[in-house]
C-alpha cells in the first residue's frame, strides 16, 4: 500500500505526526515521536533517491486528480537528493535538540518545539517534491511559518526582535513570490510546472512572464538570503536555539536554492532567463559580492553564532556562483554544495551548541580552552571547519574542485581565482576560533570540572555529520553522481528542451 | 634487501604510507611508557627505511612510472582522477633521504626531548611519525591529486609540532606557518592543479610531460608562476616567511621537518611538477620561466644576506635554509638536464648537510643553553665534538671539497653554464662566498678566540658535550656529508633513471 504512495509520504508523515506531538505534551515522549517519524521519513527518502535514479521520474497525483489540473508530486534526481539530504539532517537535530533545547528552551514550550520543526520538515519536504507552482508557495508558507515559531522559543528574549525581522522580510519574500505566481498565472492559465514551461515558451519574452519572473527571482534571493537581501539571517540565526539554527542553516535556505533552480531551469528555462534576460551576469555578481562581503563579515564577528551566519550567507554565494556559470559542471557544483554545505554547516552549529550546553555563552572568548575541556566537541568542529575551508579528503575540497573546474571550463580564470581567494577568508574566521580553543587557557572564573565534554546524544549525531564530512569527501561517487544525473536532467542537451516537455506531457 | 621478497611490489607502497601511520598511533597507544614509546618509533622507522630500500630495489631494475608493477590506485575520488601511487626514481630520492634521516632524528629527538624537559612529547612522537606518513605519500604520488592532498595533510600535521611549546612565541610562529602555507596552497596551488586538470585533461605524472604544443604558452607561463608560488615549502621570495617562523619548534622538528622533510617536500613538488608536468624541455620557450629564475636567484643571494645579520643561530640556519631552496628551484627551472640532476642530488646533499647544522644547534641549546652566535665565543672547548660536527657541516653547505656538497653545486654550475646564464652561475659563485661569510666564522670563533691570560691548556675534562644519543646523530650526518663526497655514485646512478635528467652533458 505504501509503494504507490511513497512521493506522498515524506510530506504527510509530519505533517500528521505534528498535532499528535504537540497532543503527547512530555517532552520525553514527544521527542521520542518526532524523532521516529522523522527517522520514518529519511527511510522513505532513501527509497525514493534510489527510485528516481534508476527510474527517473516518479510523478503522483494528490487526490487522484491527473495533471496539469490536480496537484501533482514530482520526485526526480534533483529533488530525491536534497530531500535526502533535508530529512536526514532533520532526523540528526532532533536526536541532538533533546539536551539542547533544555538549556535554551522553556520546559513548557518543548512539545511546541517538536510540532513546529515536524512542520517545518513537512513543508521543506512539500516544497522540494511538488510540482505545483502554487502548491509550492502554500508549502513556503507552511515551513516559514514554522521557522518564525521555531526561532522565537530561545529563551533569551532578543529572539524575538530577530524573530519579527525574519517574519517580516519573510513575508515579504513569500509575497513575491506569490505576485509572481499570480503573473504568471494570469498569462498562462496554468500552474503544474510542466505545463508552465510548455506555455511560457509560447509567450516568447512577454512582458508580464518578465515581470513575474522578476519577482519570484527577488522573492526566492530572500527565502535564500542571497545579498544584499540577507539582512534577516544574521540575527535569526544568532538568537534562535542551537537545534534550529544548525536545521534551518543546513536546509532551509538550501531549500530556497532548490526552489532558484526549479524556477530557473525548469519553468522559465535557461535560454530565457539567461541568455535573452541576462540573468546570470547578476546573479554571478551579486554571488561573488556575497562571498566576498560576507566572508569578511565573519571574519570580524565576536559571537560564534554570527560567524557561521555571514559564512552561511557567503556560502549560499557559491551555490548561485555554480548556477551562473550555465554548465552541467557549474549546476552539478550548486547541487552539490547544497548537499555538502548541510554536512558542514550542520556539524559547525551543532558544536556550538555544544559549547553552549557547557558554558552558557558563544561568544568567541567562550571558547578559550575547550581544546582540552571539550576534546571530541572541538575535533569535531576542527573537521567540520577544515571542511568549511576546503582541505583535500573533505567535502568542501569536493564542492570547490566542481565550482573551480565548472569556471576554468568557460575559461573564467578571473571567477576561479576569485572563488581560491575568498576561501583564504574561511582560513581566517575558522582559525580565530580554533586558536582561542586550543592555545588560550580557560578563564579563570570558570570552574574546569563543570565545563566537560558534551552528552553523548549531542556529540553522537555532530560526529556522524563529521564522519559524512570526510566519507563523502573521500568516497564521492554517491554524491557525485546524483548531484551530476540531476545536473544532467536539468540541463537542456540544444533545442530538445520543449520537445520533450511536451512528450512528457502527452504521457 | 630481500626482507620485503614476499609482498607485492605495489603493496610496498601502501606499506611504505601505512607503517608510519600505524607507527603514530603506537606511540600514542604506549605514551604512558616513554621508553617503550621510543623503542616503537625507532623500530617503526627502521622497518620503514628497510621498505624504502626494497623499493629502491625494485625500481633500480627497470623503467618505471605509470603501468608498471610499482603502482597503486588507492581511490577515485572524482571520475577518472584519483589517490593513485607510482614510484619514480626521483621520489625514491626523497623517500630514502627522510626515511634514512628520519632514524637518525628519532635517535637524537631522545636525547633532545629528555635533555630538553619537553612537555607533550607523546604528541610529538605522534605528529611526527604522521608527517613521515605523509612524506611517504607526496615522495610515491602518481598524479598532481595525491600530490596536493598529502602536501595539505603534511601541512596540518606538523602545526602542532611548529607550536609544540605553546608559548606566544610559538603561537605567532605558527599562525605564520599556517597561514602562509595554507593560502598559497589554496590560492595558486589548487588553481595551477586545477587548471592544468581542465587544460590536458588529465594530472597523471608523465615522462616529458603533459602539455603539448596544442595548448596556449600563456596560460602554461601564468601556470608555472602559480606552481613556483603556489608550492609555499619551496619558500620562494616573497613566500619564504614560514620558515624563519617555524624556527620557535623545538630542534628535531627544524632538523627533520625544516631541513628535510616540509622543505624538500616542497621543492621536490617544484622538480616533479617541472619534470613530469611540463617536461624540462617544455619550459624552454616559456616567458616566465627566465622571470621566475632569476627571482629564485635573487632568494638566494638575498636571503643569505639576510642570514648573515641573523644573531640566533638558528634564525641564521633557517635563512641559510632559504637560500639553498632556491639552488634547486634555480636548478629546476634552469631548463637543463644538469642543472636538474644537479637540483635532484642538492636534495640529499643539502639535507645531510643542514640536519648536521641543526643537529649540533640543538646540542649548544641542550648542553650550554645558548641560541645566540655571539655567546658562542670559546665554545669549541666545552663541545669540541659537536663544533667539529659543525664545520664539517658548514664546508657541505658550502660547497668545499671533501663533503658531498661539492657534487651537487658542481652540477648546478655546469648546467648553468650549459643553458649559457652566466649571471646565474655568478649568482651561485657569490652565495658560495656568502655562506663562507656566515657559516665558518661560528667553529672559528668557537675554537680560535684569543685564550685569556693564564688560561689552562685544553683537557677532556672541562668538555660538556650534549647527551649521547644527540651526539651519535650528529656523527653518523656529519660522516654522511664526507662518505657520500667519495661514494655518491648510487645517489647518481639513481638520478640518472629519471627521464630527462642526466648528469653527462649534452645527453638526454
Amino acid at each position: 500500500m505504501f509503494e504507490q504512495h511513497l512521493a506522498a509520504l515524506p510530506v504527510l508523515l509530519p505533517l500528521i505526526a505534528a498535532p499528535i506531538t504537540l497532543i503527547l505534551g512530555r517532552s520525553l515522549l514527544s521527542w521520542g515521536f518526532a524523532t521516529l517519524v522523522s527517522g520514518c521519513a529519511f527511510v522513505v527518502s532513501i527509497q525514493l533517491l534510489a527510485a528516481a535514479l534508476s527510474d527517473g521520474v516518479l510523478s503522483y497525483a494528490l487526490g487522484g486528480w491527473p495533471p496539469p489540473w490536480g496537484i501533482e508530486l514530482r520526485v526526480d534526481a534533483v529533488n530525491a537528493f536534497v530531500l535526502l539530504a533535508v530529512s536526514a539532517i532533520s532526523t540528526l537535530v532532533l536526536i541532538y535538540s533533546k539536551d539542547s533545547i533544555e538549556k535554551e528552551v522553556e520546559k513548557s514550550k518543548h512539545s511546541l518545539f517538536y510540532t513546529a520543526h515536524l512542520l517545518c520538515l513537512a513543508g521543506l519536504s512539500g516544497i522540494l517534491i511538488t510540482g505545483d507552482a502554487f502548491n509550492l508557495f502554500v508549502f513556503l508558507e507552511v515551513s516559514s511559518l514554522a521557522t518564525y515559531t521555531l526561532v522565537s522559543l530561545a529563551s533569551d528574549r532578543r529572539c524575538l526582535t530577530a524573530a519579527f525581522r525574519y517574519l517580516v522580510m519573510g513575508t515579504i519574500g513569500a509575497t513575491f513570490i506569490l505576485i509572481g505566481v499570480g503573473l504568471l498565472y494570469m498569462k498562462t492559465g496554468t500552474l503544474n510546472m510542466l505545463d508552465l514551461a510548455s506555455r511560457i515558451e509560447l509567450y516568447d519574452s512577454n512582458r508580464t512572464i518578465n515581470t513575474g519572473l522578476a519577482f519570484i527571482v527577488v522573492g526566492i534571493g530572500i527565502k535564500m538570503a542571497l545579498f544584499p537581501l540577507h539582512m534577516w539571517l544574521p540575527p535569526a540565526y544568532t538568537h534562535a536555539p542551537s537545534a534550529v539554527t544548525a536545521f534551518l542553516s543546513s536546509t532551509a535556505t538550501k531549500v530556497a536554492v532548490y526552489v532558484m533552480i526549479r524556477f530557473i531551469f525548469t519553468i522559465f528555462g535557461i535560454d530565457h532567463v539567461f541568455e535573452k534576460m541576462g540573468m546570470d551576469i547578476i546573479l554571478m555578481a551579486l554571488a561573488v559580492v556575497a562571498i566576498f562581503k560576507c566572508s569578511y563579515m565573519a571574519t570580524v564577528q565576536s559571537n560564534v553564532k554570527t560567524v557561521f551566519a555571514y559564512s552561511s550567507v557567503a556560502q549560499v554565494g557559491y551555490m548561485i556562483l555554480g548556477l551562473s556559470l550555465v554548465s552541467v559542471t557549474g549546476l552539478m557544483a550548486g547541487v552539490l554544495h547544497v548537499f555538502n554545505h548541510a554536512l558542514m554547516k550542520g556539524a559547525l552549529f551543532m558544536a556550538v551548541g555544544a559549547v553552549f550546553y557547557r558554558v552558557g555563552s558563544v561568544d568567541i572568548k567562550a571558547f578559550n580552552g575547550l581544546g582540552r575541556q571539550m576534546p571530541l566537541t572541538m575535533a569535531a568542529f576542527t573537521i567540520a571547519g577544515l571542511s568549511i575551508i576546503g582541505v583535500p579528503l573533505t567535502v568542501g575540497f569536493v564542492s570547490k574542485w566542481y565550482l573551480v573546474t565548472g569556471a576554468l571550463e568557460q575559461d573564467n580564470w578571473v571567477v576561479a581565482a576569485l572563488v581560491l581567494a575568498a576561501s583564504l577568508l574561511a582560513v581566517v574566521y575558522i582559525g580565530r576560533i580554533l586558536e582561542a580553543a586550543y592555545f588560550k587557557k580557560l578563564p579563570d572564573n570558570v570552574d574546569p570540572n563543570t565545563v566537560k565534554e558534551a552528552p553523548p546524544l549531542m556529540l553522537a549525531p555532530m560526529w556522524v555529520l563529521v564522519l559524512a564530512n570526510i566519507y563523502f569527501g573521500i568516497d564521492t561517487s554517491l554524491t557525485t553522481e546524483a548531484a551530476s544525473s540531476a545536473a544532467e536532467w536539468l540541463f537542456p542537451s540544444g533545442d530538445t528542451h520543449s520537445v520533450s516537455n511536451v512528450q512528457e506531457m502527452s504521457k | 634487501m630481500n626482507l620485503w621478497q614476499g609482498v607485492e611490489p605495489s603493496q610496498l607502497i601502501a606499506l611504505s604510507i601505512i607503517v608510519p601511520f600505524v607507527g603514530s598511533l603506537l606511540v600514542v597507544a604506549t605514551g604512558k611508557t616513554p621508553n617503550l614509546r621510543e623503542a616503537v618509533t625507532l623500530t617503526t622507522a627502521v622497518i620503514l627505511f628497510s621498505i624504502v630500500l626494497a623499493i629502491t630495489d625494485y625500481s633500480m631494475q627497470g623503467p618505471t612510472l605509470q603501468g608498471s608493477a610499482l603502482s597503486l590506485d588507492v581511490i577515485e575520488i572524482f571520475p577518472g582522477l584519483g589517490l593513485n601511487f607510482d614510484v619514480e626514481p626521483l621520489g625514491v630520492l626523497f623517500a630514502l633521504v627522510a626515511s634514512f634521516l628520519w632514524i637518525i632524528t628519532s635517535i637524537y629527538a631522545i636525547g633532545y626531548m629528555r635533555g630538553h624537559q619537553e612537555k607533550n612529547q607523546t604528541r610529538f612522537f605522534c605528529c611526527f611519525a604522521l608527517a613521515i606518513s605523509s612524506v611517504m605519500a607526496i615522495c610515491f604520488s602518481g598524479n598532481l591529486l595525491t600530490l596536493f592532498v598529502f602536501y595539505e595533510v603534511l601541512t596540518l600535521s606538523t602545526y602542532p609540532l611548529v607550536t609544540h611549546a605553546g608559548t606566544d612565541a610559538a603561537k605567532q610562529g605558527g599562525r605564520t606557518y599556517l597561514g602562509i602555507l595554507l593560502s598559497t596552497s589554496i590560492a595558486f596551488l589548487l588553481f595551477a592543479v586545477l587548471g592544468t586538470y581542465v587544460v590536458t585533461g588529465t594530472l597523471d605524472f608523465r615522462p616529458g610531460g603533459i602539455f603539448d604544443d596544442s595548448h596556449s604558452k600563456t596560460v602554461l607561463a601564468v601556470l608555472l608562476v602559480l606552481f613556483c608560488y603556489g608550492i609555499g615549502k619551496a619558500a620562494i621570495m616573497p613566500f619564504h616567511r614560514w620558515l624563519p617562523a617555524a624556527m620557535v619548534a623545538p630542534t628535531p622538528v627544524s632538523a627533520l621537518l625544516h631541513a628535510v622533510a616540509v622543505v624538500k617536500a616542497g621543492v621536490f613538488s617544484i622538480l616533479k611538477v617541472v619534470i613530469y608536468i611540463f617536461g624540462i624541455d617544455g619550459l624552454t620557450d616559456l616567458v616566465t620561466t627566465d622571470i621566475m629564475l632569476y627571482i629564485a636567484t635573487a632568494t638566494v643571494l638575498l636571503s643569505s644576506c639576510i642570514a648573515m645579520t641573523k644573531d640566533n643561530l638558528k634564525a641564521r640556519l633557517a635563512y641559510s635554509t632559504v637560500s639553498q631552496l632556491s639552488y634547486i628551484v634555480v636548478g629546476a627551472l634552469l631548463a637543463s638536464s644538469v642543472a636538474a640532476a644537479g637540483a635532484a642530488l642538492h636534495i640529499a646533499t643539502h639535507a645531510v648537510g643542514k640536519i648536521t647544522l641543526f643537529f649540533c644547534a640543538g646540542a649548544i641549546m641542550v648542553a650550554s643553553h645558548k641560541k645566540n652566535i655571539s655567546d658562542m665565543v670559546g665554545l669549541g672547548r666545552q663541545m669540541p665534538l659537536t663544533m667539529t660536527a659543525f664545520t664539517i657541516g658548514a664546508i657541505s653547505i658550502i660547497g668545499l671539497p671533501p663533503m658531498v656538497g661539492t657534487w651537487s653545486k658542481w652540477y648546478l654550475t655546469i648546467g648553468a653554464l650549459e643553458a649559457d646564464k652566466l649571471i646565474v652561475v655568478a649568482a651561485l659563485m657569490i652565495s658560495s662566498l656568502l655562506n663562507i661569510a656566515y657559516l665558518l666564522p661560528i667553529p672559528i670563533k668557537a675554537f680560535f678566540n684569543t685564550q685569556s691570560e693564564g688560561a689552562a691548556a685544553w683537557s677532556w675534562s672541562e668538555t660538556k658535550e650534549a647527551p649521547l644519543p644527540m651526539l651519535i646523530a650528529l656523527g653518523v650526518t656529519s660522516f654522511g656529508c664526507l662518505a657520500l663526497f667519495f661514494y655518491p655514485q648510487p645517489l647518481i646512478d639513481l638520478i640518472n633513471l629519471i627521464p630527462g635528467v642526466s648528469t653527462s652533458m649534452g645527453e638526454r
